[in-house]
């Protein structure tokens, strides 16, 4: 599972907000807005619905990298949603480090649902900045130790 | 145990020209929860749906996987489809794999490998998924329509004609919009105040429409079926309930020269004034920015109501002096109401843009440089001058005039990138207005294209060009010079013949592009609706849903949603009274059971969950002697930042709980 990896792409799992960022990719789709093929999303009502856990666990089962995406501030179906998942995902990142994940692994950004294009160029350009990991231990501690 | 069914389909050749989708019905059959694995060439076919329905019966199915478009588009038609077939509609899950995956993926195999990850994740995770019961809310049968312009007050009309009540919300001191300031409407030249003010009248004297003016909506809460739409009359100073609107204040308002928004900037009114005659309501507002009474107390202009506190009795009075019913109230401060309503219909419509940025036009600076706005007032009968076609500078009529078209559309650089859509039209009207104004004179129009697809727009195109001489010139117009003798000079070029034309005209009319209204984006937030990437608002579908927005009873109407002529507008304020009515046909609504719940054993009572709820749906109760948080399910939305927040997992969302969320990541 922590084995260096990523053969190919890196294998990104996004967490989409139903109403602004879901329907992005699906316009990214509809508009024929190609993107690495290892992004998985998840759906989730809002952005604050994603529990660091979540980004966590992600990690644990060998995911590269992370991505959240909910609406741009002010736009959220549910008010507040997006502000309260930037504050929890600020910490989150912090805590990443902690456990010795890189926190560049984790990427949160605004996707609404008109921007198809926008969508396929953030999982593109986040998969090509994960590249930089490839063939490295996925945490820093095991980094540290393999120098 | 779960007995999973999954369906694969091909979507003609949008999934199955990239994805293998046998090999993807093959492996994932092999799943040990996949009771039953399919693929068929269109799954809401009716036999595809048939399939699913047979295949729930035959093979004892308890939990469906459809792989197919976004669940957004489909997953209504099977979630009805099991349920006819015995299951509750809420045992199925959508794996996404067009949309998501054939769409955007380039390589064949590729694409077939994300598919089968898509589809195995949605077979984990379906399994997981309890049935769910909706939960049903009573209706509020009263609609909010905010805008008065001819989208709103089509849509007011037909909703209070079907008979339900209209709140009719207008920021505006009348009813009218954009409308009402044209002076004649393509392609037939009918009175556009002729055809417009007896409906606004109707809509006045209506029993089932309530008509706020001077008024906008300051917070939405709630939600469909029972929105609680709070709504902000500014002071207008003038009491509307003893008004008798017999104008004698406007004519002894001693400010004279306040720019006439009504005539586009065109002409000068009072600081008491009524917009225009045929106003509806036709109560005169006192302009708090020019009002001698009021203006010097506060020095700026007055945001907040806080100001009115400062309002000292000196000075002027004219108006309360003159008034037979007492109306004027100079301590007016507004007011707020809060009303209940089922369903919104935004028809705010949109502006002209300022051709300020055109400095090589002397949009903003030339005194006979107009707007299309601008023309209309110039040649209406209500107008700056009484319908007189003359040049603002020196009141002569223009012998020679240009049009020159897409001046802010169809251009990134400096205006917008797509087309307004309207301005093709109502240049080749204005043309013709000119011609009837000044028959001896010449109309030019410069244009990029002529775009006229709408019934009778041709051939109104045409009868300018042939019929009344108008002349056309293709190619964008580079500078508008103003000359020592007080005509200008168009520069531009025939790109039909590659050559540069000059003309030397008397007035020129800059076809400014319809933009979304300045405050589109804050209303957006309030309704929690979203607008494109220019600023309109966004419908639910492109095609399919094009009154609909993502928030389910708020519909759109008219020029809010995308540059719009009459006939559209028109259309689209009936359409979004259709769906008002059909939403008040039903007794109860059926809202979605995916709503928080709290376990109380697990809870601690910290109530970090109330906190965060945006909805103040959660509340505390006593439990076992213990303070516990309770969900009130009415109230609740389903966002989730509860179950996110709870560090003791003990709030569970339904349909996106830890367990779902979790299967569905799972590599």
């Amino acid at each position: 599972m922590s084995a260096p990896e990523m053969a190919k792409d890196p294998k990104i799992l996004a967490f989409l907000c139903r109403w602004c960022s879901y329907a992005g990719a699906d316009l990214a789709g509809t508009s024929r807005f190609s993107y690495p093929s290892n992004v998985r999303i998840v759906q989730v009502p809002c952005s604050g619905r994603v529990d660091p856990v979540m980004i966590f666990k992600a990690f644990v089962e060998g995911y590269d990298g992370v991505l959240v995406a909910g609406c741009h501030p002010g736009d959220c179906h549910y008010g507040t949603g997006n502000y309260h998942a930037r504050r929890k995902l600020a910490v989150a990142r912090r805590l990443l480090e902690t456990v010795g994940v890189h926190p560049d692994r984790m990427f949160f950004t605004w996707v609404s649902a008109a921007e198809g294009r926008k969508f396929a160029e953030v999982c593109t350009t986040f998969a090509e900045s994960l590249k930089k990991f490839a063939g490295r231990p996925k945490t820093l501690a095991r980094e540290a130790l393999a120098k | 145990m779960a007995r999973v069914g999954v369906f694969i389909c091909h979507c003609g050749v949008n999934i199955a020209g990239k994805v293998d989708v046998a090999r993807v019905a093959e492996i994932i059959g092999r799943m040990p929860e996949v009771a039953f694995s399919t693929d068929y060439k269109f799954m809401c076919s009716s036999p595809g749906q048939k399939l699913v329905a047979d295949a729930v019966k035959e093979h004892g199915l308890n939990r469906i996987v459809v792989a197919a478009c976004s669940p957004k588009m489909h997953l209504p038609t099977f979630q009805k489809t099991i349920a006819k077939s015995g299951l509750n509609q809420y045992l199925i899950s959508m794996a996404n794999i067009r949309e998501q995956c054939s769409w955007v993926t380039l390589d064949s195999d590729e694409a077939t490998e994300k598919a089968i990850d898509l589809v195995r994740r949605q077979a984990k995770r379906v399994a997981h998924q309890d049935p769910l019961e909706d939960v049903a809310v009573a209706i509020e049968k009263t609609a909010v329509v905010i805008g008065g312009g001819v989208s709103g007050i089509q849509a007011a009309l037909d909703i209070a004609d079907g008979g339900r009540k209209v709140i009719l919300v207008e920021k505006s001191p009348s009813l009218g919009g954009k409308m009402a300031q044209l002076d004649e409407t393509f392609p037939t030249l009918d009175c556009s105040q002729c055809i417009l003010t007896p409906k606004m009248v109707e809509a006045a004297q209506h029993p089932n429409i309530e008509i706020r003016a001077n008024t906008t909506v300051k917070k939405v809460g709630g939600y469909v079926g029972n929105f609680e739409v709070t709504l902000e009359r500014r002071p207008t100073c003038v009491d509307a309930t003893r008004c008798i609107a017999c104008g004698l204040c406007v004519t002894k308002c001693p400010v004279r020269d306040v720019p006439d928004e009504f005539n586009a900037g065109l002409g000068k009114r009072r600081a008491i004034a009524t917009p225009f005659p045929q106003a509806v309501p036709a109560i005169p507002v006192i302009d708090r920015r020019y009002c001698l009474r009021l203006k010097d107390s506060l020095g700026h202009d007055p945001k907040s109501q806080e100001d009115l506190g400062h309002v000292p009795r000196a000075k002027c009075g004219a108006c309360e002096k003159i008034c037979p019913a007492g109306a004027i109230n100079y301590d007016d401060k507004g007011a707020e109401e809060t009303v209940k309503a089922g369903a919104i219909v935004v028809a705010t419509g949109y502006q002209e843009m300022s051709p300020a940025v055109y400095t090589e036009y002397g949009g903003a600076t030339y005194p006979d440089v107009l707007t299309g706005l601008q023309f209309e007032r110039l040649v209406s009968s209500t107008g700056p001058t009484g319908g007189h076609l003359v040049r603002p500078s020196d009141g002569k009529e223009p012998q020679t005039i240009v049009f020159v078209q897409c001046v802010g559309s169809r251009d990134p650089s400096k205006g917008h990138e797509y087309c307004s859509g309207i301005c093709c039209m109502y240049t080749a009207k204005h043309a013709l207005l000119y011609k009837h104004h000044v028959p001896s004179g010449q109309a030019y129009v410069c244009y990029i294209d002529v775009r006229s697809p709408g019934k009778n727009y041709e051939q109104f195109i045409r009868r300018a060009i042939e019929e009344e001489d108008v002349r056309y010139i293709r190619g964008r117009v580079g500078k508008v010079q103003r000359r020592a003798d007080g005509r200008y000079r168009v520069f531009t070029e025939d790109t039909l013949v590659g050559r540069p034309v000059s003309i030397d005209a008397d007035m020129v009319v800059l076809a400014s592009a319809v933009e979304p209204q300045s405050d589109a984006a804050s209303l957006a937030q309030t309704l929690g609706i979203s607008y494109d990437a220019d600023g309109f608002y966004t419908e639910a579908h492109p095609k399919l849903k094009p009154v609909e927005t993502a928030t389910a009873g708020v519909f759109l109407a008219g020029a809010c949603q995308g540059p719009k002529d009459i006939p559209a507008s028109v259309q689209q304020g009936s359409a979004a009274a259709a769906k008002v009515l059909a939403l008040f046909a039903n007794e109860t609504l059926r809202k979605s059971p995916q709503v928080a719940q709290v376990d109380s054993s697990a809870c601690t009572g910290c109530l970090t969950c109330a906190y965060v709820c945006h909805y103040s749906a959660i509340e505390e109760k006593q439990v076992a002697g213990r303070q516990v948080a309770f969900v009130v399910a009415g109230k609740c939305q389903g966002c989730g930042a509860c179950a996110a927040a709870c560090k003791n997992k003990a709030v569970t969302l339904a349909q996106f709980s830890d367990d779902e969320v979790f299967e569905e990541m799972m590599r």
